[in-house]
């Protein structure tokens, strides 16, 4: 049995005809083609694919869209505005917080959702914050520099710059 | 001094940019259209003979589009090393354990591929499963496999070099001790997946997530019979391998035999549980160690013995067994070195190479044991490793070339940083610190199937546009490699990385590389590359010199610009001199070609072991042990580590880190362990790994140096920093709580029993109590090559 669902992704609405046992992360990837999605275990203990929903962190492998109707679904393709990366994503490349990349979607986003609430967070809140979402290449050291630098920037005021942001090189 | 403008700089990596967007596309991301989905059916079964398997109810269920089992294949038997061809893609008599392939759906989706994989049965007449080193000689009735070194032993071996018990005559103190390393898996974030597509003009191309697209590519044609030409393979970027996606796997030759029968694309993609069966991790491995001591700390000899528990197949297990004898000699003087080694099979996922291949488990016990011989002699253990470095430029006693060795600085600069002189000793009850050293490859010194031909080749290209492509067989793990490429292509150019594109590896259109594997690719693909890349730039600088009128030594390529030393106006735009150079040459594509130098010693084994050169690391470990409840919390680490000229010290910082935490893991936490032939716990819940919250505050120091092997210098950074955290770590709970555990991972448990014992007035020791019955074959007494200088060195291939 499939039902028509109507989701609000990364501000646009998006109308799918899915069987109503699948999955926010099914949906997503499959559905919608929004693969920045991953997924780890598909079982709620990676952190891989991690998605907000209304800004709170949700485990989307878990989740089911129909749960999610009426509610601001973000995935990492709506992080960045139109060219303009996010703070996290410009931090994260800069400092060399993505080796495979693989689990940086899910950690960006936990970290969005927690800058949110906690605009300048102590390296142990960053801590807390991202501990279920596992990453097996960068031993975490830089994804936490990159968090507290990314906070530090979204709390002075934002530099001017005319050059598309992710094509300047430092 | 040498002036470099992109080299030794801390540049984002190419590809960050893509992977914080979510653009970078890995293998499961992949959708072509009329896609089929598949599903590979596993035994549940760790030993047994296939009795029949009926696949007709699958076949009929609707939404299928064809079923295979190995029958549907050429029956040939395959393996990543040419001495051990023992696994099917699909079992056919036998299943060899939990989790071997014996069918294989493709669907409409992936949930009726999966129903149909339930629908297919297989009768079993089980056999009896071997499940450890003991139980496995113990059983020479039952086999597992009909080749080998004997009963279930995969491959036995021996090499003796120099007298080692006239060293033991000589010595002050001789040790003996035995440790055991548990097994554990790789975890790469990223679940295998590969897109086959066996297109109409029979020609096919894989799409998977692999380590080594050629190797892949070599032994496709041969499993599906297929000339080589028709297949191509084509590397998506890896989420995560340390070593887990080096052999041809199941799911990627079943995904192309559907695709051929289906006449669509054919993705599979495994989920996490096949992952932890699939394994070719660290080999568990027992081992006991006999070393000779003078007064002063010095090694008179040293006798090593392994056992390592193999699993069900070959994979790359000989050169595993011989990675845990080859680098002990790497590091501190020992003049006289006697290695047994044997590998076994059992019923388990068979093991294979993790960042270290083979050569944690050896480390760990040896660096346990100088730390006892330490205490023993009332020496002080960093100073003693300290004082008995292998000298720089000289052969080891099994004929190793060591070039650089950066080892003391690193020592000296992890003392310092952590504060040892202070804490060593000194620290409150419960809290101890403890030392590792350790070594490691950058880069195999022999390829995997014997060859004269290079080991990385890149081709440079440059055309009007003022674009560069990298063209290079180098497959990027996340490791940085592809970055690495374009950082050393731009030094030699003197443009900027963002100008050059780096092409993934494609077996249609990029020179072979042998793969991502044993700290190989900066140095070989780098140095590979830096030779395409000079043979551009002469080419361009004639061209300009023509121009401008000057002799061409005049030259300099900077800031895109080709212009006079010492006079920027007098040149022209990088892109301009291109122009001129294609005006003049036509196309301008350049190889490059590396290969090691051919060190190998003159003895069977020899080929494992030398490499180029060898990176060096120090690493010290503060831990927080509770007396109560035995739990260790490592609370500050320490770490340096020599890595010749560190291209890019971000990336390499990004690698000690990683190494750092996976040792962790290792030490502490994580292990692959059967019941019954089933995995225990094959999800990322219950094998434990650290999160942000057991992983501490890491502080790495990098000690830079120049090595004429490395590429501008430089020595690897992914492997070599994960092996001195183990033993420093179990050091460190020696001396905050004065008990020793011989046998990791360390659990509370552990080290509750030892406190307990230690309470009890009795050897404060958990670990091995007793090594397996075998005999070990004769050595092969072979000259020590100890202290011998290097070969003056010899005309690498292809170097001109």
């Amino acid at each position: 049995m499939k039902t028509l669902l109507t989701l609000t992704v990364n501000g646009e609405q998006r109308e799918v005809v899915v069987p109503v046992h699948r999955t926010l992360l099914e949906v997503l990837r499959e559905d919608l083609n929004l693969t920045g999605t991953k997924h780890g275990c598909e079982l709620g203990e990676c952190g891989t694919c991690t998605v907000l929903v209304d800004g709170e962190p949700v485990l989307s492998c878990l989740a089911l869209p129909i749960e999610c109707q009426g509610r601001e679904v973000t995935t990492v393709e709506g992080m960045a505005r139109g060219s303009e990366l996010h703070p996290l994503q410009q931090a994260f490349a800069e400092l060399g917080a993505a080796q495979c990349g693989y689990c940086t979607p899910g950690i960006l986003l936990t970290a969005q959702a927690l800058l949110e609430t906690t605009p300048v967070p102590t390296r142990d809140e960053i801590r807390h914050a991202l501990a279920g979402n596992l990453c097996r290449c960068t031993g975490y050291t830089k994804i936490l520099d990159a968090v507290e630098l990314a906070a530090l920037r979204m709390k002075a005021p934002r530099p001017v710059s005319t050059a598309p942001a992710g094509v300047a090189h430092r | 001094m040498k002036r470099f403008s992109v080299v030794g700089q801390s540049l984002p990596k190419i590809d960050a940019w893509a992977k914080v967007v979510g653009e970078t596309r890995y293998a499961d991301d992949l959708v072509l259209p009329r896609m089929a989905h598949g599903k590979l059916l596993r035994s549940s079964q760790p030993h047994a003979r296939i009795k029949r398997i009926d696949t007709a109810r699958a076949r009929a269920l609707p939404g299928v589009y064809a079923v295979i089992t190995g029958h549907d294949l050429p029956r040939v038997k395959f393996g990543i090393l040419p001495v051990s061809q023992d696994e099917e893609a699909l079992c056919v008599e036998k299943v060899r354990m939990v989790g071997d392939a014996l069918a294989a759906v493709a669907a409409i989706d992936e949930e009726t591929a999966e129903r149909a994989t339930e629908l297919i049965e297989v009768e079993y007449e089980p056999l009896r499963p071997l499940m450890s080193i003991e139980e496995t000689l113990a059983h020479p009735e039952v086999r597992i496999h009909e080749y080998g070194d004997g009963p279930n032993v995969h491959k036995a071996v021996s090499l003796e070099f120099g007298d080692v018990e006239a060293a033991f005559a000589e010595a002050d103190l001789v040790r003996e001790d035995a440790f055991y390393f548990e097994g554990n898996t790789h975890l790469p974030m990223e679940q295998h997946a590969a897109v086959a597509q066996w297109g109409a003009d029979g020609k096919l191309t894989l799409w998977s997530s692999t380590q080594t697209p050629h190797y892949v590519h070599r032994l496709l044609a041969k499993i599906l019979d297929v000339p080589q030409p028709h297949i191509r393979v084509i590397a998506a970027p890896v989420g995560g391998g340390f070593g887990g996606k080096l052999d041809p796997f199941a799911h990627e030759i079943a995904a192309c035999k559907l695709s051929q029968l289906t006449g669509r694309p054919v993705k599979i993609t495994l989920t996490r549980e096949e992952v932890f069966y699939v394994h070719r991790g660290r080999h568990p491995v027992l081992m006991w160690v006999k070393t000779g001591f003078k007064r002063d700390g010095s090694i008179t000899g040293m006798h090593f013995r392994s056992w390592l528990d193999g699993g069900a197949y070959g994979s790359y297990g000989v050169a595993s067994t011989f990675y845990t004898g080859a680098l002990q000699t790497v590091t501190y003087k020992i003049p006289a070195y006697k290695f047994e080694g044997a590998r076994v099979f059992t019923n388990k996922p068979p093991c294979g190479p993790k960042r270290g291949h083979g050569t944690p488990q050896p480390r760990f016990a040896m660096e346990c044991q100088i730390d006892k011989a330490a205490e023993q002699l009332g020496l002080d253990p960093a100073d003693m490793r300290r004082r008995n470095l292998v000298e720089p430029f000289t052969k080891t006693a099994n004929h190793l070339t060591v070039t650089t060795i950066g080892l003391g600085e690193c020592i000296d600069r992890v003392v310092e940083a952590s504060g040892w002189r202070r804490k060593f000793g000194q620290l409150p009850p419960g809290k101890g610190i403890g030392i590792g050293c350790s070594s490691y490859l950058t880069g195999a010194g022999l390829a995997i199937y014997w060859n004269d031909m290079p080991h990385s080749g890149v081709v440079v290209r440059a055309d009007r546009s003022g674009l560069v492509a990298v063209l290079c067989g180098a497959t990027d793990i996340g490791q940085g490699s592809d970055s690495i490429l374009a950082y050393l292509v731009a030094e030699v150019l003197g443009i900027d990385p963002k100008d050059i594109r780096v092409h993934p590896a494609d077996t249609d259109l990029t020179p072979v590389d042998l793969g991502s594997y044993s700290s190989r690719v900066t140095l070989m693909a780098g140095n590979a590359v830096i030779q395409a890349a000079e043979r551009l730039r002469a080419k361009i600088l004639d061209a300009a010199a023509t121009k401008l009128e000057v002799p061409t030594e005049r030259l300099v390529m900077r800031d895109r610009r080709v212009f006079v030393e010492g006079d920027q106006d007098r040149g022209m735009a990088f892109a301009q001199a291109v122009v001129l150079a294609e005006s003049q040459l036509g196309v301008l594509a350049f190889p490059g070609s590396y290969a090691p130098p051919r060190r190998a010693g003159k003895y069977k084994g020899g080929g494992v072991g030398p490499s180029p050169c060898y990176s060096y690391s120090a690493c010290v470990v503060e831990v927080d042990v509770d007396q109560e409840t035995g739990e260790v919390k490592p609370a500050e680490i320490w770490i340096a580590h020599d890595v010749g000229r560190a291209l890019n010290p971000l990336l390499v910082e990004g690698q000690v880190e990683g190494s750092i935490y996976m040792g962790l893991g290792e030490v502490l936490m994580e292990e692959q362990v059967f019941r019954k032939g089933v995995h225990k716990i094959p999800s990322m819940l219950e094998y434990k790994s650290p999160t942000t919250l057991e992983t501490p505050e890491i502080h790495t120091i990098l000690v830079e140096g120049d090595d004429p092997e490395g590429p501008f210098g430089a020595k690897e950074a992914g492997q070599g920093p994960l092996l001195p955290v183990i033993p420093a770590v179990v050091n460190a709970i020696a001396s905050a709580v004065g008990v020793r555990i011989d046998e990791i991972p360390i659990s509370p448990e552990k080290v509750l029993k030892a406190l307990e014992l230690k309470r009890q007035g009795k050897t404060p020791r958990v670990g091995p109590e007793r090594l397996p019955l075998f005999t070990f074959p004769a050595p092969k007494v072979i000259e020590s090559a100890f202290g011998q200088p290097a070969d003056t060195v010899a005309e690498r291939p292809f170097s001109s």
